[in-house]
């Protein structure tokens, strides 16, 4: 803005009659200036435009905007729920199909209000509900990001809702009940590294999108990242507030960042939705908000000392022993090469089961799946060349998996309830 | 490396493919008529591209869609590149009855095709001993009759199979009928295996681009 002050007096000096010099000097000073003011304040569009790209991968904004294979940000991916189907809208600077005639406010109002540009209340399955604590300045940025990629012209087909979802007065409804517009207030106790990675987790990063257990309406349930079995996907989100589940409370800082940017660790490894998470997003965390999100997550369960149910009661019962033996059987057959007699594993290429949270988790979800479907972990920077378990739904039949799922729920030091053919098929289907 | 129980766990992409080479094996573990295609040998672009197809949606196969779905593009080079140069022994060819007449439809199909059906010979883009041609155009013989018959069955009901729509063998595929398809996957199923992949020269620039989107943009296959 300063620069129109500056053209102004170069009018007032000529009016003046000031000498030609003055004149000169002022108009080439002037001119200068805005120069300069024009640099600078594109260098500062091209810095929030570079961390708006950052943001937008930390909110994983493409993994939901994009279609397999398809235009980047070009909207048209399918989302199943259990209201129905929601296609992402396109979200390319496009005049006619993105938000090329959107504003910064418009922006602002749908990711922090859950409100489109037309002033339509948006449906949660944009995770607003969680976007919303995102400060005005990062949601700017990521604007300024997405204004400046390549427009895409995309028309992508309607939402298909089922009755009576698909009325928006009850989606006003539900809006009163759950969902809590407001930006992130820092806890004044608490470090700033603590802080950025509650920022991160309940803003952008959106982990409670699927670590929550949802009602019946699609809301999550409260805000404490409890755990939960995801809409519209056949897996468990388990809990982040659990040592049980997904806790690193007892966990080194260093391996909770290696966790979340390499998609494994010696003792863990992610799969499903989550292995995307990392693919997509979390592998590209700076150092610093890696650490920071790393110091939150460990907070959660520093206190928690709640302990496994009292399933072991049940070794010592004869039925029980037999059932483990055929387990055991299965798995020296098919699991042993990789994950080995003790269940240790090879740490950084073939996960431990001895002493896997994920394994011995109340729901047996995960643990059934993995086996059915097998997996590798993603290609990270850090991991980029990974190893794979074979899917083993074509070789065993639900009784084998349930019995080498029981076996492992119960091997070396893990105890767990044991696992039904029926549970096998249950855990079958729901892929995309 | 080595594991808890003094398994030595090889650096290798051997090992790191064990995932698919319980499908994709060695042996021809799981008999003749199994729909399992042989991957060993194929061209490393083609097996690239179709690798991509099934992790970007274009190609349908939940199993493999699966395992894929998180792996960058420079991997699956390499475990294209991996695959493409395995050698492994080739089962014996299928012995399936056929007439006279289908024998020579067969053979007039594949190596001299029905330009006025606009169906160029088979041989003219997968090689005069239809073993593929680098780096993308995949061998016709070594496959299983079922194989054979679902692709191009595939093609012809036009389903998201290589959904690639113009791409030059879905309209090949779809100029074919129902019994060519039959004589075609039973004729090539019975054939022996010898032989390497063509090279690219042998293509005439007609059919190069009349392929162009599948085998120029070969996957990075330099
Ligand atoms: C979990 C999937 C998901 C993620 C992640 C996601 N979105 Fe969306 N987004 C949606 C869906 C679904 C809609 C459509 C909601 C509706 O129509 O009611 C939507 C709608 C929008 C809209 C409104 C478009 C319009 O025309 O009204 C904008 C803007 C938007 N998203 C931006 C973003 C940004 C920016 C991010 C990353 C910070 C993001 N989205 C991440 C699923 C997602
Ligand atoms: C799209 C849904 C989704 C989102 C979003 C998501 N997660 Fe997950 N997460 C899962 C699922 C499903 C699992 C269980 C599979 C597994 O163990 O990898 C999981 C597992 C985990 C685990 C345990 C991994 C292990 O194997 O021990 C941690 C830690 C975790 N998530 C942290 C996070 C954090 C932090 C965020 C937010 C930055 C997040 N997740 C966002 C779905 C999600
Ligand atoms: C070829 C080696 C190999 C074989 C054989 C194998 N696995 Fe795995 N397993 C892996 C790899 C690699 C992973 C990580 C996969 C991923 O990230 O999706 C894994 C993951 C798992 C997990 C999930 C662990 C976690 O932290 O989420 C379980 C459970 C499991 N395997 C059990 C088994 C059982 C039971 C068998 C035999 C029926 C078996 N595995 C056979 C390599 C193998
Ligand atoms: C459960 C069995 C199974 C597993 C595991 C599996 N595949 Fe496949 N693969 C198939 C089947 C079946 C097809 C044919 C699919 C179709 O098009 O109908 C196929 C097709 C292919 C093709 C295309 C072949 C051609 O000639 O067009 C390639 C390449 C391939 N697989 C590579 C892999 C790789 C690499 C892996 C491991 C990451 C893998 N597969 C794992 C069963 C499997
Ligand atoms: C113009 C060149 C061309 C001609 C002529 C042609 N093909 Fe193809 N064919 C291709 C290309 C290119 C592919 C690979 C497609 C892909 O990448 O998905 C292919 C793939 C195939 C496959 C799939 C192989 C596999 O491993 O999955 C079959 C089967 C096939 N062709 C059969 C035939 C038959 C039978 C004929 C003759 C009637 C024929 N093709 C003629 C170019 C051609």
């Amino acid at each position: 803005m300063r620069y129109w002050i500056m053209v102004l007096s170069v009018i007032d000096y000529r009016k003046s009659i000031a000498s030609l010099w003055i004149y000169i000097i002022s108009l080439t000073f002037a001119l200068l200036t805005i120069t300069a003011e024009i640099m600078a304040s594109e260098a500062e569009n091209s810095n929030a435009v570079h961390y708006g790209a950052y943001l937008a991968r930390i909110g994983n904004c493409m993994g939901c905007h994009t279609t397999k294979g398809g235009q980047p940000f070009a909207g048209g991916r399918r989302l199943s729920t259990s209201f129905g189907v929601f296609i992402t809208p396109n979200i390319t600077p496009d005049k006619e199909t993105g938000i090329g005639l959107w504003n910064q406010q418009d922006f602002w109002q749908a990711l922090h209000q859950g409100r489109s540009r037309d002033g339509r209340l948006l449906y949660p399955a944009f995770p607003y509900t969680e976007y919303t604590k995102v400060a005005r300045q990062d949601a700017d940025a990521i604007f300024a990001y997405l204004q400046s990629l390549p427009p895409v012209s995309q028309t992508n087909p309607s939402h298909d809702i089922f009755f009576p979802y698909n009325s928006e007065s009850l989606l006003a409804v539900w809006r009163a009940l759950y969902f809590k517009e407001g930006v992130y207030e820092p806890e004044r106790s608490k470090s700033a590294a603590w802080n950025r990675g509650a920022y991160l987790a309940q803003g952008l990063g959106h982990c409670s999108a699927c670590h929550t257990t949802r009602n019946a309406l699609g809301a999550s349930q409260n805000e404490t990242l409890t755990g939960g079995q995801i809409m519209g996907m056949n897996w468990y989100a388990p809990s982040l507030f659990s040592h049980l589940e997904a806790g690193s409370g007892n966990w080194e800082i260093d391996e909770i960042v290696a966790l979340l940017t390499t998609g494994i660790t010696k003792r863990a490894v992610t799969s499903g939705p989550m292995a995307t998470v990392v693919r997509q997003s979390l592998q590209y965390l700076s150092q610093e908000d890696a650490l920071a999100l790393a110091t939150y997550l460990k907070s959660l369960t520093e206190n928690d000392t709640s302990s496994v149910p009292g399933v072991h009661f049940l070794v010592t019962t004869g039925s029980f022993r037999k059932h483990l033996e055929l387990g055991e059987k299965i798995y020296q057959e098919y699991c042993q090469a990789c994950h080995g007699a003790d269940g240790k594993g090879t740490p950084g290429t073939y996960p431990a089961l001895d002493g896997n949270r994920g394994v011995v988790m109340d729901s047996p979800l995960n643990v059934i799946r993995s086996v059915l479907n097998g997996g590798y972990p993603p290609t990270t920077a850090g991991n980029s060349r990974p190893y794979g378990m074979p899917p083993f739904q074509q070789i065993l039949r639900n009784e084998e998996v349930a019995l080498v799922v029981s076996y492992i729920r119960n091997a070396w030091g893990n105890r767990a309830s044991l696992v039904r053919a029926l549970d096998v098929d249950r855990s079958k289907g729901g892929d995309d | 490396m080595a594991n808890a129980n003094g398994n030595a766990v090889l650096d290798s992409m051997d090992e790191r493919v064990k995932a698919c080479t319980i499908c994709h094996s060695a042996e021809d573990k799981v008999g003749r008529d199994a729909y399992y295609p042989r991957i060993a040998g194929k061209p490393q672009g083609y097996i690239f591209n179709q690798l991509r197809n099934f992790r970007d949606g274009r190609r349908y196969y939940q199993p493999m869609v699966i395992l894929l779905e998180n792996m960058s593009d420079e991997y699956l080079r390499e475990i294209a590149q991996y695959f493409s140069s395995l050698q492994l022994p080739y089962p014996d060819p299928e012995r399936i009855k056929m007439q006279p007449e289908e024998i020579k439809l067969a053979r007039h199909l594949i190596y001299s095709g029905y330009p006025k059906r606009n169906i160029p010979a088979c041989s003219a883009c997968h090689g005069d001993i239809l073993m593929g041609v680098e780096p993308a155009i995949p061998g016709l013989v070594g496959l299983s009759r079922a194989y054979i018959t679902a692709q191009l069955g595939g093609w012809r009901n036009g389903g998201i199979m290589r959904a690639q729509t113009s791409d030059c063998m879905s309209e090949i595929a779809k100029q074919l009928t129902e019994s060519e398809v039959n004589i075609v996957a039973k004729w090539l199923a019975n054939q022996p295996v010898y032989g390497k992949p063509s090279s690219f020269d042998v293509l005439s620039s007609e059919l190069v681009d009349r392929c162009s989107r599948t085998i120029l943009e070969n996957g990075g296959a330099e």
